[in-house]
């Protein structure tokens, strides 16, 4: 039989949900237009937060960037707003996501690698030097750390005289995904969440412009979930950090309002569309009877959204600017908040400039010429979109009874269910790969030569530059004032009072992420999984 | 019967991207194969210790950081240190064209980039393992 053969067989979405021959109204029994849909910006919000959505305000296109120095990135940055780009994402390297300085011995052959190395706060003023930080918004892809990037954030817009309530951004800061599905932790979950609910609570405070986190399905998607499991496992994620909030002692409405999300753009358009249209009704069901949530902005999921790098093929590199194409669109006609659209060369390395042009045109392309911003949730009412949104609901709220029943995520975790859960949904998918139910266009089906392409180069002498610069500053800083700062840090980690003004006075001392880290496992220990196959 | 072979999959460096290594461990345990997962954050001399008390005859090693360069030589000299040369390395992961050549230059014994199939791996370890007539089996 023919590859094509083999695929036209099983209707399925890339997820493996079956596809029916045709929807009409028969799919759509029960279905309540005003309770299941309502209008755009109002409850359940299935059709959009905003009442006139693009017409009155695009999306923010945002390209998630960094790579070999902090100097370097600036200069991308300054590339980017200079092409009309209209936010920041800044992504660090590995040894900065795990806490690590640019001169300890595990960074060695990884720094500048994935991102930006940031080991100080002198490393986190160059990469924003020359950016207003009260004019631009910045995201900042940076978890078990975060609270330390966060205060060196903070730190320089103070240096800018930019007054913190003035500061919009966030910071991804959810480690629950963490342990679910990218494994960038550093500490056990119960200490981790305590440091993510200080930042939740020093924002709700200091920084009412500021996402404190953004709940990611992204990576859970990723790490090769379904749709279903994505949508479930971060909405229940999304619920662990509110319970935590509460515990804590703050009211509902005093910190929901600023919990954003994170969802992947995968290649199964209709799925993909169904699921943010699921997400925002559950949300928004979820905080008002679960949590008593009464302020209106508790209720709104807002969130950002990244075109699946897992997606993009190695063979044929240039037909991954028609995969994101796709992905950017459903993401749009889903309600996305913010975009990130993939580059072309993305399989291979770090994007080069002419690619990530190429993605940052590709949403300029939907926005201003495709006309998809002329009306909100233009598939609304579709009988396929509406029950595919149902049946994501539903699937969602299986998973949610699952997840209390074994007594929160945490627990859930600790047992491995949502690791195991998106395990074998990754293996199933391998295979039908393999066996050409599915087919990738390129990688097991209609093959040719590949063409080469021009890749990044990132410099090798980051590594040896960025230690250069940190030997330096641990040689000019006032070395007691760092000691007694970190002193005072450790602690504060000991007692159960919020770490954030101790951390930002250690990021002001010049202390290094390192060093700040350190402190912290020297409390909280390092988390190792057990590792299942 | 020819005991199973056995293959350590192991996750070099501080990324967490585990969903490849998972699902190779799976294939090759699949395909009859013993195979011992070895978890994240792996340093070279871990590895080469776990390899050498597992008694194994492949070591897969799953990087997409694009550190390879950094980690897979030290592998390489570990395992020459400790005289276990007949031990087959594979690479998995984004490795570019040329750093897969001059990584089998070093004595990697094949390197698998992105879209490789399962069989093509599978094929590949009971060919190369068989070709040299197994590891010290005991």
């Amino acid at each position: 039989m023919s590859d094509m053969a083999v695929a036209e067989k099983l209707h399925t979405t890339i997820s493996g949900v079956p596809i029916e021959p045709l929807y009409a109204p028969e799919q759509l029994s029960g279905f309540d237009p005003r309770r299941d849909l309502a209008v755009p910006g109002e409850f359940p919000y299935t059709r959009g937060i905003h009442q006139s959505m693009y017409r009155g305000r695009l999306w923010t296109m945002r390209q998630f960037s960094g790579f070999a120095t902090p100097e370097e990135t600036n200069r991308r940055y300054h590339y980017l707003l200079a092409q009309g780009q209209t936010g920041l994402s800044v992504a660090f390297d590995l040894p900065t996501l795990m806490g690590y300085d640019a001169d300890h011995a595990l960074s060695e052959g990884e720094v500048g690698k994935c991102g930006a190395p940031i080991s100080s706060l002198e490393d986190m003023e160059i990469l924003f030097r020359g950016i207003p930080l009260g004019d631009v918004t910045v995201s900042m892809t940076i978890n078990s750390p975060a609270a330390v990037l966060w205060a060196m954030y903070l730190a320089v817009a103070e240096q800018q005289g930019v007054a913190w309530k003035a500061v919009s951004g966030t910071i991804q800061n959810d480690i629950l995904k963490e342990y679910i599905a990218q494994k960038e932790y550093i500490f056990p979950p119960r200490p981790s969440m305590r440091l993510v609910t200080d930042t939740i609570e020093f924002g709700a405070r200091h920084t009412p412009r500021f996402n404190p986190i953004s709940i990611s399905g992204y990576h859970i998607r990723e790490a090769g979930s379904t749709a279903v499991q994505e949508l479930a496992f971060t909405l229940r994620d999304g619920i662990e950090y509110v319970e935590w909030a509460l515990a804590r002692g703050l009211e509902i409405d005093e910190f929901a309002p600023r919990l954003s999300f994170f969802f992947n753009a995968h290649s199964d358009f209709f799925e993909e569309i169904a699921k943010y249209r699921a997400a925002r009704k559950l949300w928004a069901h979820t905080l008002r009877e679960r949590f008593g949530a009464r302020d209106e902005r508790s209720l709104k999921l807002r969130f950002h959204a990244q075109t699946a790098g897992c997606s993009l093929t190695w063979q044929q590199p240039y037909n991954n600017v028609v995969r994101t194409a796709v992905q950017a669109l459903a993401a749009v006609l889903g309600g996305t908040q913010s975009l990130h659209t993939n580059s072309l060369d993305e399989a291979y390395a770090l994007p080069s400039e002419q690619a990530v042009t190429i993605a940052l045109r590709t949403q300029q392309i939907l926005a201003h010429e495709s006309g998809v911003v002329n009306t909100p949730d233009p598939l609304g009412g579709s009988y396929f979109v509406e029950r595919l949104t149902l049946d994501m609901e539903l699937a969602a709220a299986d998973y949610f009874r699952r997840i209390d029943d074994m007594g929160g995520m945490i627990a859930a975790i600790e047992k491995g269910f949502p690791q195991r859960e998106i395990a074998n949904a990754s293996y199933a998918y391998q295979r039908a790969v393999e066996s050409k139910e599915k087919l990738v266009v390129g990688v097991n089906a209609f093959q040719s030569e590949d063409q080469p392409i021009e890749l990044l180069q990132i410099d090798q002498t980051a590594q040896e530059r960025q230690a250069g610069k940190l030997a330096a500053l641990r040689a000019r800083r006032d070395n007691n004032l760092v000691r007694k700062s970190l002193d005072a840090l450790r602690r504060a980690a000991e007692g159960t009072g919020n770490t954030m003004p101790f951390i930002l006075d250690a990021v002001r001392a010049y202390a290094t992420l390192g060093e700040i880290c350190d402190a912290f496992r020297e409390v909280f220990g390092s988390y190792q999984e057990t590792a299942h196959i | 019967m020819q005991p199973p072979i056995r293959v350590l999959v192991a996750k070099p460096g501080l990324d967490g991207h585990d969903r490849g290594a998972k699902v190779i461990a799976r294939a090759l345990r699949d395909a009859g194969m013993e195979v011992i997962y070895t978890g994240l954050r792996q340093t070279p001399e871990m590895i080469v210790n776990a390899a050498l008390q597992e008694d194994v005859q492949v070591i897969g090693l799953s990087i997409l950081s694009g550190a390879h360069n950094a980690i897979v030589p030290r592998v390489m000299d570990l395992l020459r240190e400790k005289d276990m040369t007949d031990v087959k390395v594979i690479v998995g992961g984004t490795v570019p064209g040329e750093d897969a050549e001059a990584l089998k230059q070093q004595g990697v014994a094949a390197v698998f980039q992105p879209g490789a199939s399962l069989e093509a791996i599978v094929d590949f370890i009971r060919k190369s393992v068989v070709s040299t007539g197994g590891h010290n089996q005991g």
